[in-house]
C-alpha cells in the first residue's frame, strides 16, 4: 500500500509537443492518499487513462514525476511498481483454467503454493466464479472474464495501488452493482489504495470517497461528491455532475448583483474580477425555483424522472431546467427565482469565490 | 411453421455446378479408372480391387509414403518454428514492416519449377562459386541421396517458411497491446508471454500454417522432379509419374487423395479440440483504447 504523488506530470503522445494543445495531459499535480479510493472521472478522451497508465508505468510521462511513498518511480517498469491494473476489455490467458488465471500473479512472484491455494480460493468467492474454478477460461463469457480480470488484480494483497481502467463497461447492469459492492468490501476490508476510471458519474459517486474529475488533460476539481454537486469549481463539473447538469448561463455583474437582461439575482458578496473575463452564472436545477414572481419564463416541456420531474423552460431566450419535487405542479405563467445557496458565478469557466452562504 | 420455398435449390446450384466439374466429377472419373483395366484397344475391363491390392502390397508403394511423412514431418518441424521466429522477430511499425513483408513475400511468389531449376543451379559444380564448394564438401545430390534430401529440404524450407512467418505475423499483430500490458502486470517473464499470450492468440492461424504446409510438402513433386529427376528419393508423387499402367495409376492417386485428407482432418481435429469456437468466428474480444 502506497500514497502515490504525480507531480507536473505532462504528457504528449507525438513526439516534439510545442503548444498545449499538444499535450494529453497538460499539468496533472496530485496526491492520492494511502488507502484511499479515488474516481477519476471524465468524458472519453479527457486524459483519464493517460494518467492511469502513467501510475502503473505502462506509460512514460513526458514530463514530471511520479512518487510512491516519496520515492521516486518515475524510471521504474511496471513490473517492479508492484501495482495490479484491470483494463477495460478483459485479459484473460485462453489457455489456462480460471484458477490459474488468478493464481499466475501470484505463482510468478514465486509465493507458497499453501499461501497462493488459499488466496485464490478467497478472491474466486469475492467475485463469485468458484463454481467455474476449473474450466478453461477460453469458453466463458464476457461477463465471466471480466470477472477473472477483476480477480486477478484483487489477488495480490501486498500491492501498492490497484488501478480499474472502466472495469464494469463490458459487465451487465445487474453483475455490475454486485461488483461494485464487492469492491467497496474490498476496499473496506484491505485499504488498499485504489484508483477507478470512469466516465459514469454514478459508478464514480458510488464507489469513491473522492472523486478527480478531469476534462481536457487537466484535472478540474477533486472532492467528494457532496463537494462536487454543492460547490462545483468548473463549469466542466457543473454540467457534467448531476442530472440533468446545471444551468450555465452568460451573464454580466453589477456590484454584488449579476445581471440576467433586465432583471438581477443577487449575489453573497461583490465579487472583484478582471474586465475581459467572461462571465457565466450557474444554478442547479435543483436550486431553480418556479414561483408568482421572479424573472418570466415558458415551458417547453417536462420530463418525468420517476421520483421528480424536470421542467425544461424558456428564460429570456436561455434554456434552463428547473427540478420539481413529486406532486409540486408547474405554475400557469411560471417566473424563475433562485435559491441563494444554489447560484455560483463564473469567470472564464472557473468559480469564483464569494463567500457567504454558499461556502 | 416457417414457410419453405424449394426455390433455395436455385441458389445452391451455381455452386453444385461449379464443384461437380471442379472437384467430383474430376474425382469419380479417376474412381472410374480405378477399377478398371485398359486393354490396348482402348477396352475398358472391370477388375474390382485389383489395382488397389496391387498398389497396397508393392514395396515401392510403401517406400514412397514413408518417405513422404518423414519429409512433411521434417518440414513442419522445421519451418513453423523458424516462422514464428521470424515473426516475433518483425518489426512492428515503421518503415521496416513493409519492407520486411515485401522481402517475406517474395520467395512466395517464385514457382516451383523455378525454384528447383535456382538450386539446381546453384549447385553445378561448373558455374558457380557455391558448387565448388559443395563438391570441396563432398556434396552431390544427384549420387548421394542424402544430399538429395539435404537439397529439398533446404528449398522448401527457402520457399516457403516465410508464408508461414507471415501468418503467424498476422496473428501478432491482432493481439491487443492491453494482453501484453496485463501480462507485464501479472510479472510474467517474456518466456511465459510468448507461452500465455502469444502461442495461444496465434493457434489458429498456426493451423491454418501447418495445414497449408501439410497439404503442400505431402504433394511435393516439382522440386524432386527438378533436382533429381527421377533418382533417389522417390516420393509418393513421383512414384505416381513413372506408373505405367492407368489403372494403378488411378488407384495409387486415390489413396494418395484420402491419406491427406485423412491426415489434414487429425491435424485440424487435434489442434482445435479445446476450440471453443470454430475457426471462421476469429476472435471476438475488442480492441482496447
Amino acid at each position: 500500500m502506497a500514497r502515490i504523488d504525480l507531480q507536473n506530470i505532462r504528457h504528449a503522445y507525438a513526439p516534439d509537443p510545442k503548444s498545449d494543445a499538444d499535450y494529453a495531459l497538460k499539468r496533472v499535480d496530485q496526491a492520492f492518499d494511502d488507502g484511499g479510493a479515488y474516481a477519476l472521472l471524465g468524458p472519453s478522451g479527457c486524459g483519464k487513462t493517460s494518467l492511469l497508465n502513467i501510475i502503473s508505468g505502462l506509460v512514460a510521462p513526458t514530463a514530471g514525476r511520479v512518487l510512491f511513498n516519496g520515492e521516486d518511480v518515475t524510471a521504474r517498469p511496471t513490473e517492479k511498481r508492484n501495482i495490479a491494473q484491470v483494463f477495460q476489455f478483459p485479459v484473460v490467458y485462453d489457455s489456462m483454467t480460471v484458477r490459474e488465471n488468478l493464481a499466475f500473479p501470484l505463482r510468478n512472484r514465486r509465493k507458497k503454493p499453501d499461501d497462493i491455494a488459499r488466496r485464490v480460493n478467497e478472491v474466486l468467492d469475492l467475485v463469485s466464479l468458484t463454481a467455474l474454478a476449473d474450466r478453461r477460461a477460453r469458453g466463458l463469457t464476457a461477463d465471466e472474464k471480466q470477472k477473472i480480470s477483476l480477480g486477478r488484480g484483487l489477488v495480490r494483497s501486498d500491492v501498492n495501488a490497484i488501478l480499474f481502467d472502466e472495469p464494469l463497461t463490458v459487465v451487465d447492469p445487474q453483475v455490475k452493482w454486485e461488483l461494485r459492492a464487492s469492491l467497496r468490501d474490498v476496499h473496506r476490508r484491505t485499504r488498499t489504495t485504489m484508483v477507478y476510471v470512469t466516465h459514469d458519474q454514478t459508478e464514480a459517486l458510488t464507489f469513491a470517497d473522492k472523486v478527480v474529475v478531469m476534462y481536457d488533460g487537466e484535472i478540474v476539481q477533486v472532492g467528494s461528491p457532496a463537494d462536487l454537486f454543492d460547490r462545483p469549481q468548473h463549469t466542466f463539473v457543473g454540467h457534467f455532475i448531476g442530472s440533468p447538469g446545471m444551468n450555465i448561463m452568460p451573464a454580466s455583474v453589477d456590484g454584488a448583483a449579476v445581471r440576467l437582461g433586465e432583471h438581477s439575482v443577487p449575489l453573497a458578496s461583490a465579487p472583484r474580477l478582471d474586465a475581459l473575463q467572461k462571465l457565466q452564472l450557474g444554478v442547479r436545477p435543483e436550486f431553480v425555483r418556479l414561483s408568482a414572481t421572479g424573472i418570466p419564463a415558458t415551458i417547453v416541456r417536462m420530463e418525468d424522472a420517476g421520483r421528480y420531474r424536470v421542467a425544461h423552460l424558456d428564460m429570456l431566450g436561455m434554456p434552463v431546467a428547473a427540478m420539481l419535487r413529486e406532486g409540486e405542479a408547474a405554475p400557469a405563467a411560471p417566473h424563475i427565482s433562485f435559491d441563494p445557496a444554489g447560484v455560483h458565478l463564473y469567470a472564464d469557466s472557473w468559480r469564483v469565490d464569494l463567500g457567504g452562504a454558499a461556502q | 411453421m416457417k414457410p419453405v420455398s424449394q426455390k433455395a435449390w436455385f441458389l445452391v446450384a451455381p455452386v453444385l455446378l461449379l464443384v461437380a466439374f471442379t472437384a467430383i466429377i474430376p474425382l469419380m472419373t479417376v474412381v472410374n479408372y480405378s477399377v478398371q483395366y485398359v486393354a490396348t484397344n482402348a477396352q475398358f475391363h472391370w477388375v474390382g480391387d485389383l489395382w488397389y491390392r496391387e498398389v497396397l502390397h508393392s514395396e515401392k508403394f510403401w517406400n514412397a509414403l514413408w518417405r513422404n511423412l518423414v519429409f512433411s514431418g521434417i518440414i513442419l518441424a522445421i519451418q513453423i518454428p523458424l516462422g514464428v521466429l521470424i515473426a516475433l522477430n518483425m518489426p512492428r511499425k515503421g518503415w521496416g514492416v513493409p519492407t520486411c513483408l515485401v522481402l517475406m513475400s517474395l520467395p512466395l511468389l517464385i514457382p516451383w519449377y523455378v525454384v528447383g531449376m535456382i538450386w539446381q543451379m546453384f549447385g553445378r559444380v561448373d558455374i558457380g562459386l557455391m558448387g565448388v564448394m559443395l563438391r570441396d564438401f563432398g556434396y552431390n545430390y544427384e549420387g548421394d541421396p542424402l544430399d538429395a534430401w539435404f537439397t529439398l529440404i533446404i528449398m522448401d524450407v527457402w520457399h516457403w517458411t516465410s508464408l508461414v512467418a507471415l501468418l503467424a505475423y498476422a496473428g501478432l499483430v491482432s493481439i491487443p497491446n492491453a494482453y501484453y500490458q496485463a501480462a507485464r502486470i501479472d510479472g510474467a517473464s517474456g518466456w511465459q508471454v510468448f507461452l500465455h499470450v502469444q502461442l495461444p492468440r496465434m493457434a489458429r492461424v498456426l493451423t491454418i500454417a501447418v495445414l497449408l504446409r501439410f497439404m503442400d510438402s505431402f504433394m511435393i513433386f516439382t522440386e524432386p522432379f527438378a533436382v533429381i529427376a527421377g533418382g533417389d528419393p522417390v516420393f509418393l508423387s513421383t512414384e505416381l509419374s513413372q506408373t505405367v499402367e492407368l489403372g494403378q495409376r488411378a488407384a495409387m492417386s486415390i489413396i494418395y487423395f484420402l491419406i491427406i485428407l485423412l491426415l489434414s482432418w487429425v491435424f485440424y481435429t487435434v489442434m482445435t479440440r479445446d476450440d471453443g469456437e470454430p475457426i471462421q468466428t476469429g476472435g471476438k474480444s475488442g480492441s482496447a483504447s
